[in-house]
């Protein structure tokens, strides 16, 4: 048994410690928006935050993420708010399949809390996600109307 | 109403409705809430032809039969039924029809095949028409109530307007009559110069689950009461599960049932998938490995080699004049030898399926990119007729080709079979997916080019030696022994023609099937065929002391549309000026999947081995554009596809089994290493080509000709991981 804070919400699972947290969000919390693409901590299709700070969850086991704030995707909008991330996403179209954006926009968003007028050279730096579609371009062009907002 | 309403919501209550029924039949039956003749949707509202339906707020559901996998094709879809539709864009949606729903209504919504960049251009003509018949009886419809004659109403914008008295109605009033209608036998087609909403770069309709986490991919389907399962097949392609010792994993936590799927793998079926996962990796498992143990990327290559040799049979392609005679009188020649590896199509979302199988009843939901060909497989793997099966389609986490194939459907009802009623889930690990791929085929190509006196090209011979998809997977579609698709991109005519007239030419290809299964990757032939090709024409004009770009175009002068993209390119990029100081510039041209396109690259190199790629500038000319924005985004896509497989791809066999076995031995460009791509579309109209894949074949050869111009090497071997080349 394992207490998560998930999206502001306690999560009393029955889960073994060493599971990743990964899959206790996606099969015992039921929130599918988290994906699964490696499991080595390579893709970032996992990407959650951690009290504030993007991880990827299938490296994080269950019993280091206990005690702190998770953020998924579900939760990144206030309610019926979204995100400013989402916002961008959807008004400059940046999804192709989709599957890497979960991931995508957890990671862009921790970045503009911390530096929110990224240059191109942070960016680089920190998002260092696979998209097999190639959405690179609107990701960064998306990145910076946020900033320039 | 939400601007852009994502068709997922119709999808997943579709799916949860026919679910909780028991049925995957809702559409297409004559439910009893209507008249006998009007086929109504699964929420009841009536359709108006098979690809719209029409509710009586005014939303319009378009049917799609092809599946979306991030290319775009399901709004393009609708924009083009739209477009002859007259509906309110914003009030538009989709949903997918279901292959068995198909199936019982005699193919009415035809191919459900979603590759070879065809989603769009092999059916914009009957979506189109099934656009403009719903139309004609809307506005019939409209007609008959006001008595007075169709040919004094239009329709813009949902809206049926009387002309002479200024009446309207709207579709959703009309619809339960029309939906009586005969459909007319024929409509006409709207001049693509009167095009209001094809044409137009909209965005995309199925964005903002893409955004939120409720998208519903095949691995987050949830059915209840379902249990998961983990497997693995034999890593040595055609080798055996020999043996399994159960009793080691029975007792773990949350462990179900251990079953054998078919004769060469084995699942665990547990309550999570990260149990089955955890508890099937500490299976003992026992391989039958088989003769296919001893193979080797070094005996393959070895045995390819041996098919360059002329003495060895080889099909021929293409071919004018005597390239051979030519060749042994020419006054200068040039000789190369080529190869490329085996990739991983390594879709984001591993392979997976969900299957409930009953005796009376098979469903599964899964991503695939040939909804059919998934139902196909339903029907053989569970053994029931047709009537008693279904598949339905969700979004795909990525296809590139490889859910084309159907093993992982298959796998999932087998498991379903020794299970029955129980749903399953069945998930691959990364591992797993990158061990049983359906890899872009491997081969190699000797090129052998000869001049006259007065440099110029006389003969060219381009002998391919290596495996061929159409034998695997299609071989009823080999001609006397010959792959046809071998030649995509070198093909005397059609839609991967040779962009160059040589006085003496010869094309073939010596077909070498190694053991490892080959598949549709995206851009599939045209990729190898494509750096060969271009990345020796660079040889070619080296060797007549000539610049690359005027070389091509010499030999470019009967191949007008091949010749406008490469003269696009190199105009956007400023071919004719010098580059800055320390950037090197590449070029490169091909025609595949019925469009014309060029690519052209601006590098810097360091060290000698680390490249920054800093601009690439592509030019396509697929006809007619649907959607100006995707097309880019498939282009841009598509040098992030072309370029990681040039970098880090390429899947090594050792004893038999894929070497790679996740992204750390199979990495992925990432956004630092991809610049802007600058796109330059030049539809040219009369013909309608696809944009998925054929700037993939572009993008290396314009990076490995820059890195040539840079280095005054040349590269012939791709991944250039394994040359010690990487990104700066």
């Amino acid at each position: 048994m394992a207490n998560l804070t998930i999206n502001g919400k306690t999560f009393t699972l029955d889960v073994e410690p060493d599971t990743p947290l990964l899959w206790a969000i996606r099969e015992n919390a039921g929130l599918t928006g988290t994906k699964y693409g490696c499991g080595i901590a390579q893709c970032g299709a996992c990407t959650v935050h951690i009290d504030g700070v993007a991880m990827r969850s299938c490296g994080v086991s269950v019993s280091e993420a206990e005690g702190k704030k998770i953020t998924t995707i579900e939760g990144l909008a206030s309610g019926a708010t979204l995100h400013k991330v989402q916002e961008a996403w959807i008004a400059k179209d940046v999804p192709q399949c989709g599957y890497c954006q979960s991931g995508m926009i957890m990671a862009v968003a921790a970045l503009l809390n911390e530096k929110p007028k990224p240059t191109d050279a942070d960016i680089d730096e920190a998002i260092t996600n696979i998209c097999r579609c190639g959405t690179f371009q609107q990701v960064r062009e998306a990145i910076h109307t946020i900033a320039s907002a | 109403m939400n601007k852009h309403v994502s068709p997922k919501m119709n999808r997943r209550a579709f799916v949860i409705g026919t679910a909780a029924v028991g049925t995957g039949l809702a559409i297409g039956l004559d439910l009893p809430f209507g008249g006998p003749a009007v086929v109504r949707a699964a929420d009841g509202s009536p359709e108006i032809g098979a690809w719209v339906v029409v509710r009586p707020d005014d939303t319009v559901v378009i049917r799609i039969a092809r599946s979306e996998m991030g290319q775009g094709s399901l709004t393009g879809l609708a924009q083009l039924v739209a477009e002859e539709l007259e509906c309110d864009w914003s009030k538009v949606t989709t949903e997918y029809p279901t292959p068995g729903q198909s199936v019982a209504r005699k193919r009415v919504w035809g191919d459900f095949s979603t590759g070879g960049s065809r989603g769009i251009r092999s059916s914009q003509d009957y979506v189109r028409k099934g656009g403009a018949t719903a139309r004609v009886m809307l506005i019939q419809a409209a007609a008959d109530a006001w008595k007075v004659p169709a040919s004094e109403c239009t329709a813009a914008s949902s809206v049926i307007t009387h002309t002479p008295t200024g009446r309207t109605t709207t579709y959703g009033k009309v619809a339960e009559a029309a939906a009586k209608l005969t459909p007319p036998a024929d409509v006409k087609l709207k001049d693509p110069k009167d095009w209001k909403v094809v044409g137009k770069g909209l965005l995309r309709l199925d964005t903002a689950d893409k955004t939120n986490g409720a998208m519903v991919y095949g691995i987050d389907v949830k059915l209840p009461g379902m249990l998961n399962a983990a497997i693995k097949d034999c890593p040595v392609f055609g080798g055996k599960l020999k043996s399994y010792d159960e009793a080691k994993v029975t007792g773990m936590k949350g462990v179900k049932k251990v079953v054998k799927v078919g004769d060469t793998a084995v699942a665990v079926v547990a309550d999570t998938w990260w149990h089955a996962k955890t508890a099937l990796e500490a299976l003992p498992i026992v391989w039958d490995e088989g003769e296919n143990a001893k193979v080797s990327s070094e005996s393959i290559a070895k045995w390819l080699a041996e098919g360059l040799n002329d003495d060895q049979p080889a099909y021929v392609g293409n071919k004018n004049g005597d390239a051979k005679a030519a060749i042994a009188s020419a006054a200068k020649k040039v000789e190369a030898v080529y190869n490329y590896p085996y990739q991983n199509h390594a879709t984001m979302e591993p392979m997976n399926a969900t299957a409930v199988y009953t005796a009376d009843k098979c469903e599964v939901w899964c991503g695939t990119q040939n909804g059919e060909a998934a139902f196909a497989a339903v029907l053989e793997a569970s053994g029931l007729p047709a009537e008693k099966c279904d598949v339905h389609k969700v979004m795909l986490g990525g296809g590139f080709g490889r859910r084309g194939q159907t093993d992982y459907v298959r796998q999932a009802v087998m498991i379903a079979k020794q299970m029955p009623g129980t749903p399953i889930k069945l998930l691959w690990s990364r591992e797993e997916d990158m061990a049983h791929g359906r890899y872009h085929p491997i081969t190699q190509c000797k090129m052998t080019g000869a001049f006259d006196a007065n440099n110029n090209l006389v003969a060219l011979h381009y002998r391919l030696s290596g495996q061929s998809i159409l034998f695997s997977l299609r071989p009823e579609a080999l001609q006397n022994g010959m792959d046809p698709a071998a030649f995509q991109g070198v093909a005397q005519t059609g839609e991967a023609a040779f962009g160059y007239s040589v006085p003496n030419l010869l094309v073939e290809h010596a077909m070498r099937n190694p053991h490892v299964p080959p598949g549709f990757w995206r851009g599939v032939n045209v990729n190898h065929n494509a750096i060969y090709m271009e990345c020796f024409m660079d040889e070619l004009a080296q060797a007549a002391g000539q610049d690359p770009l005027e070389f091509r175009r010499k030999l470019m002068g009967n191949h007008p549309k091949h010749l406008a993209v490469l003269n696009a390119v190199a105009e956007k990029i400023g071919w004719t000026t010098p580059a800055p100081q320390g950037v090197y510039r590449g070029i490169a041209q091909v025609m595949g999947y019925g469009s014309y396109v060029a690519g052209a690259a601006e590098i810097s190199v360091t060290d000698g081995n680390k490249i920054k790629v800093l601009r690439i500038v592509a030019s396509t000319d697929p006809g007619y554009v649907v959607n100006p924005a995707q097309v880019e985004r498939q282009i841009a896509g598509s040098f992030v596809y072309g370029l990681s497989a040039l970098f880090y791809g390429g899947c090594t066999v050792k004893d038999g089994k894929i070497e790679q076995s996740n992204f750390d031995t199979y990495n992925s460009m990432r956004i630092n290493e991809m610049p802007k791509v600058e796109s330059v579309m030049v539809p040219s109209g009369g013909f309608w080509g696809g944009v998925g894949e054929p700037t993939i074949g572009v993008a290396a050869p314009a990076v490995l000709n820059a890195y040539f111009a840079a280095t005054g090497k040349r590269i012939r071997s791709v991944p250039l991981r394994d040359q010690n080349i990487t990104f700066a």
